[in-house]
């Protein structure tokens, strides 16, 4: 946190229960933090709670889930307090979210500047011309080569990577301050990740906006981001500078460090992480 | 609209035209085809099922020089080719040969009987779809709620009742208990045999004359065989309706689109419908189909004459001109809906024009 910028989301114990038939799940169990203008990364394995903790700020978990913090605000504002139609206008206008896959998250069926222009109308009264233009503009800034056609093209038409630069575009039109990047770019080619990435960065500082990458990808978060948390099942267990990565404490980080490939080493067996019951407790 | 947008306006449209021309192409030469097909299996049909055409015409009492001349006559001892060649010839100028049981021309029998079948399968499906398909988008909506339990029941009664028990039991309680409506038929005998009608679609037709009381008349007729029609075809498109929101509403983008910040209103009906309505479109035009085979059972209760009537007595009788003439219009028009919702499909949903 920079008292600069000061403090845009806190997160103080956020937990997310799912009750089940077979008793609780506790997907995310009391995960605290707080986030200035700045990029935060979590990273940690499938079903770690980082997804969860990503639509829980987003309000956007299922709606059998449980969700309680003792402090859940954005900008000083009670998420978890205010009625969900004020919170329904927070989203894409303060709060967006970028998810995975491009192929499944655009609707199939509507052309991909309706779907830009769609979130721009939600939240101001422009015309129809002015919000053409500003999506036109927009995919412009996702570094669209041709807005005016890919304006009119569906889903369907586009690659992946000019999908995802065509979702970007759709979450930041409204001008939020904070995104939520849920494995943005897990789904695409690994050339076309960097693009994907070096657009949203840009976009990021130049807007002043907070960040929360959620990967599983600790050597992009720990390029990409200023700090990381480290989840592991529902909790934080090391939150710390990208550039101190290599310096972590914690085992399971450490674990997670050590997994990944390093060129000219050949290593076998492979290693494999090492989980212990305490770190969950 | 700039001058350049024009020009791209106008290169996609002929671009467009070059696409619905090479549409046009492949819909006729499926239609031809298929209608070839028909025609190819109602003929063996007719040659292969033990009725002789010229018994049902001559009787079994014929001296056996009578048979034999009206067997040349009727063209029966031609070559098989020859007389499909006939057949398919005369079936492509609306001549199905002249029906045994009303001595009229099977084509002018059909003028008569399909009409009716049309109105009130089209007056059904309307009912079924405009309160079938919001029906069903509620309970997918409010899944596992009281309003889901009684969409679920509304559609079970709707498939395990038969028709023509809930059709007496609705001219018992609508038509003799309240009178509500009139009794089984297309119109009262009053207007039997004053009202002149033009396409043949009662309701229609008054209207166009401006015959409000005729018009009227026929609403009474038509309102309860066609509710009982839209009740079933309600059940089956409601269900459809709830299992392919069900699947809409389970993907990302609708996730995406609550991120948007979109309201419910706008996600559903905006977002998850307009995706649900690319399946839904090939379910109401089987179901629509599906009636315009004629709702035997509906048409027997209410004494509608139309064309699942008309099959069903000719068939009683072995009047096999009407029962192949019949076969090959309802065919026909099971070919063109078909293709009208392949159509409809391609309209709907952007994937299938480059895919």
């Amino acid at each position: 946190m920079s008292d600069a910028t000061g403090t845009l989301l806190e997160v103080d114990d956020l937990r997310v229960d799912f009750p089940t038939r077979t008793g609780l799940v506790q997907a995310v169990r009391g995960v605290s933090f707080s986030l200035g203008r700045e990029r935060l990364g979590i990273v940690g394995e499938s079903g770690s709670g980082k997804s969860q903790t990503g639509r829980a700020i987003m309000g956007l978990t299922p709606p059998q889930a449980l969700v309680s913090a003792k402090k859940l605000a954005l900008d000083g504002i009670d998420l978890l307090a205010m009625p969900a139609r004020q919170r329904r206008a927070l989203r894409g206008k303060r709060i967006a979210m970028i998810l995975q896959d491009p192929k499944y998250s655009l609707d199939p069926v509507m052309s991909i500047g309706r779907q830009i222009v769609e979130t721009l109308r939600t939240h101001e009264k422009v015309s129809k011309g002015e919000a053409r233009e500003r999506a036109l503009a927009m995919l412009e800034a996702v570094q669209i080569r041709d807005p005016a056609r890919v304006f009119d093209l569906h889903p369907h038409e586009v690659s992946g990577g000019m999908g995802q630069r065509a979702m970007i575009a759709m979450m930041l039109i409204a001008g939020p301050e904070l995104m939520i990047a849920d494995e943005p770019t897990s789904a695409l080619d690994v050339t076309v990740q960097l693009d994907v990435l070096g657009i949203l960065d840009r976009l990021v500082s130049e807007r002043g906006m907070g960040l929360i990458f959620i990967s599983h990808d600790l050597r992009l978060v720990a390029s990409f981001c200023d700090r990381v948390i480290v989840m592991y099942a529902g909790k934080v267990v090391e939150q710390l500078k990208a550039s101190e990565l290599r310096e972590a404490q914690h085992p399971y980080t450490r674990g997670l460090l050590n997994c990944m490939p390093k060129i000219g080493y050949e290593r076998h067996p492979l290693p494999v992480l090492d989980r212990k019951p305490e770190w969950a407790a | 609209m700039s001058a350049a947008e024009n020009e791209v306006a106008a290169g996609r449209g002929s671009a467009r035209a070059v696409a619905v021309a090479s549409f046009i192409g492949r819909f006729l030469v499926i239609a031809i085809t298929t209608y070839l097909g028909l025609l190819a299996v109602t003929f063996f049909i007719g040659r292969v099922i033990p009725i002789d055409p010229v018994l049902a015409v001559l009787g079994d009492r014929a001296p056996l020089n009578v048979v034999e001349r009206t067997r040349r006559e009727m063209g029966l001892d031609l070559p098989l080719i020859e007389q499909f060649y006939i057949y398919v010839k005369n079936a492509l100028n609306g001549d199905f040969g002249t029906s045994v049981l009303t001595t009229n021309p099977v084509m002018t029998d059909i003028r008569r009987a399909f009409p009716a079948t049309i109105e009130l399968a089209t007056l059904g499906t309307l009912i079924g779809s405009v309160i079938g398909v919001p029906l069903g988008v509620l309970a997918a909506v409010k899944r596992g709620s009281l309003i889901d339990q009684i969409v679920r029941v509304i559609g079970l009664i709707g498939y395990s009742v038969p028709i023509f028990w809930i059709g007496l039991l609705g001219l018992v309680l609508f038509y003799a208990k309240l009178q509500w409506v009139a009794f089984p038929a297309r119109l009262d005998v009053v207007y039997e045999y004053t009202f002149t009608p033009i396409t043949g679609f009662y309701l229609l037709d008054a209207a166009m004359q401006g015959q409000w009381d005729v018009f009227y008349d026929a609403y009474r007729h038509i309102v309860l065989p066609a509710s009982l029609l839209g009740y079933f075809s309600l059940a089956y498109i409601s269900r459809m309706t709830r299992s392919f929101m069900l699947n809409e509403l389970s993907q990302e983008y609708i996730v995406a689109a609550r991120a948007k910040g979109l309201s419910e209103t706008r996600i559903i009906w905006g977002h998850a419908l307009r995706n649900a309505a690319v399946p839904m479109v090939t379910v109401i035009a089987l179901s629509y189909a599906g009636l315009l085979e004629g709702s035997v059972l509906t048409e027997t209760v209410f004494s509608w004459p139309g064309i699942g009537l008309y099959i069903t007595n000719s068939l009683q009788n072995a009047d096999m001109n009407a029962v192949l003439g019949g076969t090959i219009v309802i065919g026909s028009v099971f070919i063109g809906i078909n293709l009208l919702s392949d159509l409809l499909y391609k309209l709907l949903d952007p994937r299938t024009k480059t895919g």
